[in-house]
C-alpha cells in the first residue's frame, strides 16, 4: 500500500508544489505584508508563485517520463509532461502579466487562483480516467469564474463572471450527465474501458446522448461555436490577466484534455465526416468547427471592442484546432500541441499589450488605439507581430502552426484529402480573419494620434515580457522546428 | 554564391532603418539607397557569371527535417533575370522617392522589406520558402498605400492585401494538397515536379494554383485591385507592384502552377462555349484581359488609371504567352516580364512622382492646361519613349517582347492572334491620347493661373535614365536575356510541360 501512496506522491508531487507554493503565497500576503503597499506585495507574491512553477517544472523534468497509477487515473507520459511544462510556462508568464496591474488589492488570493487552476489544469491533462477529468475540470472552472469575477468595483466583471458560471454550470451539467452515460455503458470510468465498450457495436441512442453531451461539456471549455457566447463577455469584461489566463492556458489543457476523451474514450465511434458520411462523432465535430470558423472570423469583422474583436477571434481558431480532432491521427495530435501552445503564447502576448493601451487610454476600443505606433514604437511592433501571427502570416509562429494543422488534417483522414473541403473553409476563413487584424493595425500604423496623445510609458516588467513573447513568436515561426521537434520526440515514445 | 545576399542586406537595410534615431531623413535615404545599390550589384554580378541558365543551387540547409522542408535557395536563368529586374527597380523606386518626408525611415523600412521578399520569392526552391516569402511581401504593401498613398488609399490597400491573401489561400490549398499526394516527403520544385500527380488531382489543382497566382499578376476578373491599388499607391510603391510585384503572380504561374500539374493544361475531353482545357479558358481569359484594359484605359479621366488599367493589358500578354506552351512564346513571357516591370515602373514614375508632385492633379483634362511640354519637357521626353515602349515601337524592350509572345500566340491560337492585335492597337490609341491630353494640349486651353512648376530633380533624372537605358538595353540585344532564358526552359525541371502540349 505504501508502495501504492509514494508512487501517487512521486507523480503527483508537481501539483502539490503548486498547492503548497499557493498556501505559502497566501500565507506570506496576510500574515506577514499586510501592511504593505500593492507593489511589494504583488512583488513578493509573484516571485514566490512563479518560484513555485518553476520548481515544478524542474520536478518534471526529473521525473519518471512515464508512469500509471491506479489503471489511468494518473499518469505521466513525456506528451502529458511536455503540455504540464507549457501549462506552468504560461502560468508564470500570466503572473507577470499581472504585477503591475491595480484592479484588486486581493493580490494573495488572485495568485492563489492562478496557481489553483493551472495545478488543476495540469491533473486534467494528465487523467485518462472521466471522474478525475470532471472534477479537475471543476476545479479549473471555479478558478476560472472567480478569476473573471476578481474586479468587484467593475459591474461588467461581475456581469461577466456571472455569465460564465451560468453558462458553465450549464454546460458542466452536461458533461457530467455524459461522463455517466459513459459510465453505465462500459462499467468503468477509464476510457479505454469505456472504448472497449462501446466500440464494435451499432450506435445506440445512449451513447448518441453521452457523445453529444461530451462535446457540449468540452465546446464549452474551448469556446467553439454554438457554444461560445460566455467568451465576449468574459475576454472584455474579465480582469485583464485573467482574460489572458482564460484565453492561453485553459486553451491548451481545454484542447489537449477534448483530444484524449475523443480519441480515448470513442475509439471505434469516430464515424467519417462528408462528403462519403458515417455516424460518430467526427461529422459531429466537423460541423462544430466549421460553424466556430465561419461564425467566430466573421463576427470579429463586426466588432468595435479589440478584446470583443480577440475573442470572436478565438472561436475562430478553436474551429481552426477542432480540425486536428477530427483528423485524429499522430500527426494532427502534434500540430494541435504546436498550434495550441504557439497560440497561447500570441493571445497572451497580444492581450498584455491590449492591456497597457487600455491603462494608457482608458479603454479597448479600436480608436484607443490610434496613432500607437507614434506613442510606444516597440508596444505597436510587438502588437504587430501577435496580430500577424493570429492571422497566419510567415514567418510567425501561427503559420506554421495553421500550415502543420492543415497538412495533417488532410494527410491523416481515411483517405487523404478527405477533409479538403474543412481546410479549405479554414484557409478561406483566414484569409476573412486578415481583415479584421489588419483593422486593428490600421489604427496602430496608419491613423494619426489624436492631438493630446502623449508618449505611452510602458512598465519595464510588463514590457520585457510582451517582447520576449513577441521573440518567441516570430522564433518560433522563422525556426519551427524548436519546438515540433520536442513534440515529435514525446509524441513518438 | 553571393546572390543569397541580396535578400539579407535588404532585411539587415529595413532593420538598420528601423533602429536608427528618429528624423534624420537624408541619412534615411542615403542607407536606403546603398542597400538597394548593393543588392542590385549582387544580382548583376550573378547574372553575369551565370553562364548557361541551369539550375545552380545557392543555399541548402534543413529547415523543419520533420516535414522534409529546406531551407532552399537556387537560381537559373529565370528567376535571375527577374531578380536582376527586381535591383533595377529598386534603385529606381529609392530616387524617386527621393523627397518622401513623412515617416521617412519608416517607409523606406517597409520598402526594403518588401524588396527583400520578392528577391526570396524569386530565390526559392523550396515551395514552402517560396510561399513564405510570397506572404511576406503582402504586409509592407498593405502599409506602404495605406500610409503614404494618395486618393482612397486605405480602400486601395486593403483591396489588395485581401485579394493578394485570398489568391495566395488558393495557393496555400494547392501546395499542401500537393504536398500530401506526393507523400509528404520533400517541398522543393524539382521533387515535386518530378512526382507524378494523377491526371484527375492536376485537372483541379492546376487551375486553383494557377488562379491563386494569377489574381497578383492581374489576370481578369481579378484584376480589379490592381487599378485602385496602383492609384492608390504612392509612386515608389505603384513602381514596385507593376514592376515586380505583379511578376511574383505571373513567376509562380510559371514556376509552381504549370510544372506541377501540366496534365491540368490537358483537354478536358470535351467542350464548353468551345474551350476544351484550362489551357483555353487561360488563354481566353488574357486575351480579354489585353482588349479590356486597353478599352478601359482610352477613356479614364485619372492619369494614373490609364496606366494602372495600361498594366492589366500588358499583364495579359505574360499570361497568353505562357499558355502558348511553346518556346518563343513562353521566353517571350519571362521577357515580357522584365519591359513591362521596366516600363510601368517608368510611367508611374511619370505620373506619379514628376507629374502629380508638381501639380496636385492627375486629371487629364486639368494637366492639359499646364501645358506640361514647356513646364517639365524632361517629363514630356520620358513619358514618349516610355509611350513607344509601351507600344511595341521596336528598339525598345516592349517590341521584341510582344511580338515572341504574338507569334507563339499565332501558332497555338491563331484566332486570338488577330485579337491580341485588336488589342495592341488600342494600346496606341490610349497611349497616344493621354500624352496629347497631358503634355501636348492646345495652347489656348492653358491656365492663367499657376506657379511655376519645379524643376526635374537630378535623383528623378537619374532614375529615369537607368530605365531608359535598361529598356533599351533589352530592346537592342534581347539575347542578353534569352541567352539564360531558354536554355531554363528546356531544363528537367519543365519536362512535364514539354511532354505534354509543348509545339
Amino acid at each position: 500500500m505504501s508502495a501504492f501512496h509514494n508512487a501517487l506522491f512521486q507523480l503527483a508531487l508537481p501539483e502539490i508544489i503548486l498547492a503548497v507554493a499557493a498556501l505559502a503565497v497566501l500565507s506570506v500576503d496576510l500574515l506577514v505584508l499586510r501592511t504593505r503597499a500593492i507593489r511589494v506585495r504583488a512583488a513578493v507574491a509573484t516571485a514566490l508563485a512563479s518560484g513555485g512553477c518553476a520548481l515544478a517544472m524542474v520536478r518534471i523534468f526529473f521525473a519518471a517520463h512515464s508512469a500509471n497509477v491506479m489503471d489511468g487515473m494518473l499518469l505521466a507520459t513525456p506528451l502529458i509532461q511536455l503540455v504540464q511544462v507549457a501549462l506552468l510556462l504560461m502560468a508564470i508568464l500570466t503572473l507577470y502579466v499581472a504585477v503591475d496591474s491595480t484592479f484588486s488589492e486581493h493580490v494573495g488570493e488572485f495568485i492563489l487562483i492562478v496557481l489553483l487552476a493551472t495545478a488543476g489544469m495540469m491533473f486534467m491533462v494528465a487523467s485518462h480516467n472521466v471522474l478525475v477529468i470532471f472534477v479537475s475540470l471543476e476545479l479549473v472552472s471555479l478558478a476560472l469564474y472567480v478569476m473573471t469575477g476578481f474586479d468587484k468595483r467593475s459591474p461588467r466583471s461581475a456581469e461577466a463572471a456571472l455569465k460564465y458560471f451560468l453558462f458553465g454550470g450549464m454546460s458542466a451539467g452536461f458533461l457530467l450527465y455524459g461522463f455517466s452515460l459513459l459510465y453505465g455503458l462500459s462499467n468503468s470510468t477509464n476510457l479505454s474501458q469505456i472504448a472497449l465498450a462501446v466500440q464494435g457495436r451499432p450506435l445506440n441512442p445512449l451513447l448518441i446522448i453521452a457523445l453529444v453531451t461530451t462535446v457540449i461539456g468540452f465546446g464549452f471549455k474551448v469556446a467553439a461555436a454554438p457554444l461560445h457566447f460566455w467568451a465576449p463577455d468574459a475576454y472584455e469584461g474579465a480582469p485583464l490577466p485573467a482574460a489572458a489566463f482564460i484565453a492561453s492556458s485553459s486553451k491548451i489543457a481545454s484542447f489537449f484534455t477534448f483530444y484524449t476523451v475523443m480519441t480515448l474514450g470513442f475509439a471505434g465511434v469516430e464515424g467519417v465526416a462528408w462528403p462519403h458520411g458515417s455516424a460518430g462523432w467526427v461529422p459531429m465535430l466537423a460541423l462544430v468547427a466549421a460553424a466556430s470558423m465561419i461564425l467566430g472570423n466573421v463576427a470579429a469583422l463586426a466588432q468595435s471592442s479589440v478584446r470583443r474583436l480577440l475573442a470572436y477571434s478565438a472561436v475562430g481558431h478553436a474551429g481552426y484546432m477542432l480540425l486536428a480532432i477530427v483528423s485524429h491521427s499522430q500527426t494532427s495530435l502534434a500540430a494541435l500541441i504546436y498550434y495550441v501552445i504557439t497560440y497561447a503564447l500570441t493571445t497572451l502576448g497580444a492581450f498584455a499589450a491590449v492591456g497597457v493601451v487600455q491603462e494608457a487610454t482608458g479603454g479597448d476600443q479600436l480608436n484607443d488605439f490610434d496613432g500607437l505606433s507614434r506613442r510606444s514604437p516597440v508596444l505597436s511592433a510587438c502588437l504587430f507581430i501577435f496580430l500577424l501571427s493570429l492571422a497566419g502570416i510567415p514567418p510567425l509562429a501561427g503559420f506554421f502552426g495553421k500550415f502543420y494543422l492543415f497538412f495533417s488534417a488532410l494527410q491523416s483522414a481515411p483517405r487523404p484529402l478527405g477533409l479538403i473541403w474543412l481546410v479549405a473553409l479554414a484557409i478561406a476563413m483566414s484569409a476573412v480573419s486578415l481583415y479584421y487584424y489588419l483593422q486593428v493595425l490600421k489604427r496602430v500604423y496608419v491613423t494619426p494620434p489624436a492631438a493630446d496623445a502623449q508618449k505611452i510609458c510602458v512598465p519595464w516588467l510588463r514590457m520585457a515580457v510582451v517582447v520576449s513573447l513577441a521573440a518567441a513568436t516570430l522564433l518560433l515561426g522563422a525556426a519551427p522546428h524548436i519546438l515540433l521537434r520536442w513534440i515529435l520526440l514525446a509524441g513518438v515514445q | 554564391m553571393m546572390v543569397a545576399w541580396t535578400i539579407y542586406i535588404s532585411f539587415l537595410g529595413a532593420l538598420a532603418l528601423l533602429l536608427m534615431p528618429k528624423g534624420n531623413a537624408a541619412a534615411a535615404r542615403i542607407v536606403a539607397l546603398l542597400t538597394a545599390l548593393a543588392g542590385f550589384a549582387l544580382a548583376l554580378a550573378a547574372f553575369c557569371t551565370h553562364r548557361s541558365g541551369e539550375m545552380l543551387t545557392v543555399t541548402r540547409v534543413p529547415w523543419i527535417p520533420s516535414l522534409g522542408i529546406e531551407y532552399h535557395l537556387a537560381a537559373d536563368g529565370i528567376s535571375l533575370t527577374l531578380v536582376l529586374l527586381t535591383g533595377v527597380i529598386a534603385v529606381a523606386g529609392i530616387l524617386f522617392s527621393w523627397n518622401v518626408a513623412l515617416r521617412t525611415q519608416e517607409f523606406f523600412a517597409f520598402y526594403l522589406l518588401l524588396i527583400g521578399a520578392v528577391y526570396g520569392v524569386f530565390l526559392s526552391y523550396d515551395l514552402f520558402l517560396l510561399f513564405v516569402f510570397y506572404e511576406i511581401v503582402i504586409i509592407p504593401k498593405y502599409f506602404l498605400i495605406a500610409i503614404w498613398g494618395s486618393t482612397r488609399r486605405e480602400y486601395g490597400a486593403m483591396k489588395l492585401a485581401l485579394y493578394s491573401f485570398v489568391g495566395s489561400a488558393m495557393v496555400l490549398i494547392g501546395l499542401i494538397a500537393a504536398f500530401v499526394v506526393s507523400g509528404a516527403k520533400s517541398m522543393a520544385l524539382g521533387d515535386l515536379a518530378g512526382y507524378a500527380f494523377p491526371a484527375h488531382f492536376q485537372m483541379w489543382a492546376f487551375p486553383l494554383v494557377f488562379v491563386g497566382f494569377g489574381i497578383l499578376a492581374g489576370l481578369w476578373p481579378f484584376h480589379t485591385w490592381a487599378p485602385t491599388g496602383h492609384v492608390a499607391a504612392p509612386t515608389a510603391a505603384s513602381m514596385l507592384l507593376a514592376g515586380v510585384v505583379m511578376k511574383l503572380g505571373a513567376y509562380g504561374c510559371l514556376r509552381v502552377a504549370m510544372t506541377l500539374f501540366p496534365l491540368g493544361l490537358n483537354s478536358w475531353g470535351f467542350h464548353v462555349l468551345g474551350l476544351g482545357s484550362w489551357r483555353d479558358v487561360f488563354a481566353v481569359l488574357a486575351v480579354i484581359g489585353i482588349v479590356y484594359g486597353a478599352m478601359v484605359a482610352l477613356v479614364q479621366r485619372d492619369f494614373k488609371f490609364v496606366i494602372g488599367y495600361s498594366s492589366v493589358s500588358h499583364m495579359g500578354f505574360i499570361l497568353l504567352g505562357l499558355m502558348t506552351l511553346n518556346q518563343i512564346g513562353l521566353s517571350g513571357a519571362v521577357l515580357q516580364m522584365v519591359s513591362h516591370g521596366i516600363l510601368a515602373g517608368l510611367m508611374f514614375a511619370v505620373v506619379g512622382r514628376m507629374v502629380y508632385e508638381r501639380t496636385h492633379t492627375r486629371d487629364l483634362k486639368i494637366l492639359s492646361g499646364f501645358n506640361l511640354n514647356h513646364a517639365i519637357p524632361f517629363a514630356a521626353v520620358v513619358f514618349v519613349i516610355a509611350g513607344m515602349g509601351s507600344m511595341g515601337l521596336p528598339g525598345l524592350s516592349g517590341f521584341v517582347a510582344e511580338m515572341m509572345i504574338v507569334i507563339g500566340a499565332w501558332r497555338a491560337f491563331p484566332l486570338l492572334a488577330v485579337c491580341v492585335g485588336v488589342g495592341i492597337v488600342v494600346g496606341v490609341a490610349y497611349i497616344w491620347r493621354a500624352m496629347q491630353k497631358a503634355f501636348f494640349a492646345e495652347p489656348e486651353m492653358v491656365l492663367e493661373t499657376h506657379e511655376p512648376l519645379a524643376a526635374i530633380s537630378i535623383p528623378e533624372k537619374l532614375g529615369a535614365m537607368i530605365l531608359i537605358a535598361a529598356s533599351v538595353a533589352v530592346g537592342l540585344y534581347p539575347q542578353m536575356l534569352l541567352r539564360v532564358i531558354v536554355p531554363a526552359l528546356n531544363s528537367p525541371l519543365f519536362e512535364g510541360l514539354r511532354k505534354g502540349n509543348w509545339q
